[in-house]
């Protein structure tokens, strides 16, 4: 029941998000036809104007955008005029999605097991080296390790292509630079969860009764310390999944991630509002999820 | 105790001990061997960058090695100069030494990254006490909006806020009344400080708010209110106090977060404008140099190592106040 009234509630709220965007981006000076290749005179940009409805009121346009929406219309992009905004989301967000999906196993795979490694090892040299790695990792963001990687890896050794999307081959060093920061956020995080659940009353019970040290770390910590990870992880997979500006720019993947930015730099007035439904969305959907796997791994856990 | 001291907290530790929480979590945090190293740490860097542009000083440039007198922004013919004793971290594309911008650059993102977090400290801190205090029909409508908020990609926020500032400068100076060159760079930069703070202060309204909702009730919040005093002077006196130490371990979390997305938008192109550099922007134009022929690596491992280092000290502090002051902690 809950639940149910919580995926309802989301309606509303995608809703009210998308005329936020929709107003924000028109209250932006300038309009989507400045930056074409020359200035439109203005019987020109008042046709365009007219053939976009742009000179409509404020709520006309909403309306007759949301009847678009209706009928799975996000309507034309301002910039790109020969294809829809469905069309241009439909061309990068699969790249998008691989990659992001990449980054966040990646993620995942590194950080929960070092996380639980460096809390299992407290106060020895493996903590502080582990918990070093991770901090180093936070420090060091995507727009320093992309490059040097692309140095290192791709020009001097050519281990790996440089840039482009198209094999696997072509998706490591993206993955690495998306990567590293969440999976150093994950290792903390963890060791954390592990540090608070091994101070808890059940740990003491289950290794009174005689369990042994990997049992009691696996089996009866490990389900508990792993939730702040969890709920990390929706938001978190929301962001990379719609791509990272950063990544998609330095190696020139073909995604969304760079349409984010630029749209909203030249005032693309439908492809920011669709962009913004698409991040909405999803983070709304997976936060719930978050919430749903909340009760199942934790008994304690219980929503009215 | 002084009057400032907070008028509440674990009652029985600060009576054994005769000290406020707040004395108790700064005493942790001084035996705190790591944390005090990176303090320190952070200390002589940003006085190394204060005191950078001093050496090139004509009174003092003769006594020091010539690595250490460029001017920030001064142009040579020496272009692309890999590290050495003349350039210690090199030159860049107009033959302007590494190091001096690598300084400079540092104290501008340092700056941006503190001014960004106060305003998002007030920001955050008046909504989340507010909407924590009034409660009800308030608190959900605030906290909704927070919810929206949260749930739209911060980058489209930022780039309206700062562009929309910058068509209203570009306005003003086609106006009759023309600023001058360094006041549109300083509104520039209030611009990004207000886009920056703007959009990072949601995590700490939620905290405040939460805080507060749980304060608000108790009996010394009540005692004040029988004795009279008025709502604004419940909130300073009697319920923020108590949110002091939460509120001072989020800011060193989001001190580092500004500065990463201050070298984000400087990426971009929408942070600071040239000639000033961030350590961003000298990344980014550092990787705009990346080809196949030579590889000028130095442009970005100096920048982005002086960001590592910085961010690492950073971190450091943070971690160590958040032990400081966590309620389970003991002497």
């Amino acid at each position: 029941m809950y639940f149910v009234k919580r995926i309802l509630f989301l309606i509303p709220l995608l809703l009210v998000i998308s005329f936020l965007a929709f107003a924000l981006v028109r209250a932006v000076p300038g309009g989507p036809f400045d930056r074409d290749r020359k200035p439109a005179s203005p019987e020109i940009e008042r046709n365009l104007r007219a053939k976009y409805h742009l000179d409509e009121p404020l709520w006309q346009q909403y309306l007759r955008y949301l009847g678009g929406i209706l009928h799975g219309d996000f309507g034309p992009s301002l910039k790109y005029r020969d294809h829809s905004v469905s069309d241009v989301i439909g061309q990068g967000l699969p790249v998008s999605l691989t990659l992001g999906a990449a980054a966040f196993c990646f993620a995942l795979g590194v950080g929960i097991p070092l996380g639980f490694f460096t809390a299992a090892r407290r106060g020895r040299w493996q903590d502080y080296a582990g918990s070093l790695a991770a901090l180093v990792v936070i420090c060091v963001p995507g727009l320093v390790i992309g490059p040097i990687l692309v140095m290192l890896f791709a020009i001097k050794l050519h281990w790996f292509p440089v840039a482009l999307w198209g094999s696997p081959w072509h998706a490591i060093l993206p993955t690495l630079t998306l990567g590293l920061y969440f999976s150093g956020r994950i290792a903390r995080l963890m060791r954390e969860g592990m540090l608070d659940t091994l101070q808890a009353e059940f740990i003491t019970a289950a290794r009174a009764k005689g369990l042994g040290e990997i049992a009691v770390l696996v089996k009866h910590a490990f389900p508990i310390a792993v939730l702040p990870v969890l709920s990390y992880s929706g938001p978190m997979l929301a962001d990379l999944l719609t791509g990272s500006f950063i990544v998609e720019n330095l190696f020139q993947i073909p995604g969304i991630g760079v349409f984010m930015v630029n749209s909203s730099l030249d005032r693309d007035y439908t492809m920011v509002v669709g962009l913004v439904l698409l991040y909405a969305a999803l983070l709304l959907v997976l936060n719930l999820a978050v919430d749903f796997a909340y009760s199942a791994l934790d008994p304690r856990v219980k929503y009215e | 105790m002084n009057s400032d001291a907070p008028s509440a907290g674990p009652f029985n530790q600060s009576l054994a001990l005769r000290l406020g929480p707040n004395q108790r979590a700064w005493r942790r945090f001084r035996r705190n061997r790591l944390a005090m190293t990176s303090a320190v740490l952070l200390a002589s860097l940003v006085t190394l960058f204060l005191l950078w542009p001093l050496f090139s000083r004509p009174g003092l440039a003769p006594h020091l090695p010539p690595g250490m007198t460029h001017a920030p922004n001064a142009v040579s013919d020496a272009q692309f100069q890999p590290p050495g004793a003349q350039y210690w971290f090199g030159t860049d594309v107009h033959g302007r030494d590494l190091l001096s911008r690598v300084c400079g650059g540092a104290r501008l993102s340092l700056l941006v990254g503190l001014v960004g977090t106060a305003v998002s400290l007030v920001i955050g801190v008046l909504w989340g006490a507010i909407a924590g205090y009034c409660g009800g029909r308030w608190d959900a409508v605030m906290m909704r909006g927070v919810d929206v908020l949260y749930s739209m990609p911060s980058i489209i926020f930022v780039i309206v806020l700062i562009t929309t500032l910058n068509a209203l400068l570009e306005k003003w100076q086609s106006g009759p009344e023309r600023l001058s060159d360094a006041a549109v760079q300083w509104l520039q930069f209030i611009a990004l400080f207000g886009g920056l703070g703007a959009v990072s202060w949601l995590p700490m309204a939620r905290i405040v708010r939460g805080q507060v909702l749980s304060l608000r009730h108790r009996a010394f919040v009540e005692a004040g209110r029988v004795l009279g005093a008025g709502h604004w002077r419940i909130l300073r006196r009697h319920i923020l106090p108590n949110v002091y130490g939460v509120i001072i371990v989020y800011l060193t979390m989001t001190v580092p977060s500004i500065i990463l997305y201050e070298s984000f938008l400087s990426w971009l192109g929408l942070g600071i404008q040239p000639p000033e550099a961030s350590l961003g922007s000298l990344i980014a134009s550092g990787s705009e140099q990346i080809n196949s022929i030579r590889i000028y690596w130095w442009l970005i491992v100096f920048p982005g190592a002086m960001l590592a280092v910085t961010l690492l000290a950073l971190n450091f502090v943070g971690d160590a106040l958040r032990d400081a002051w966590d309620p389970r902690a003991e002497d």
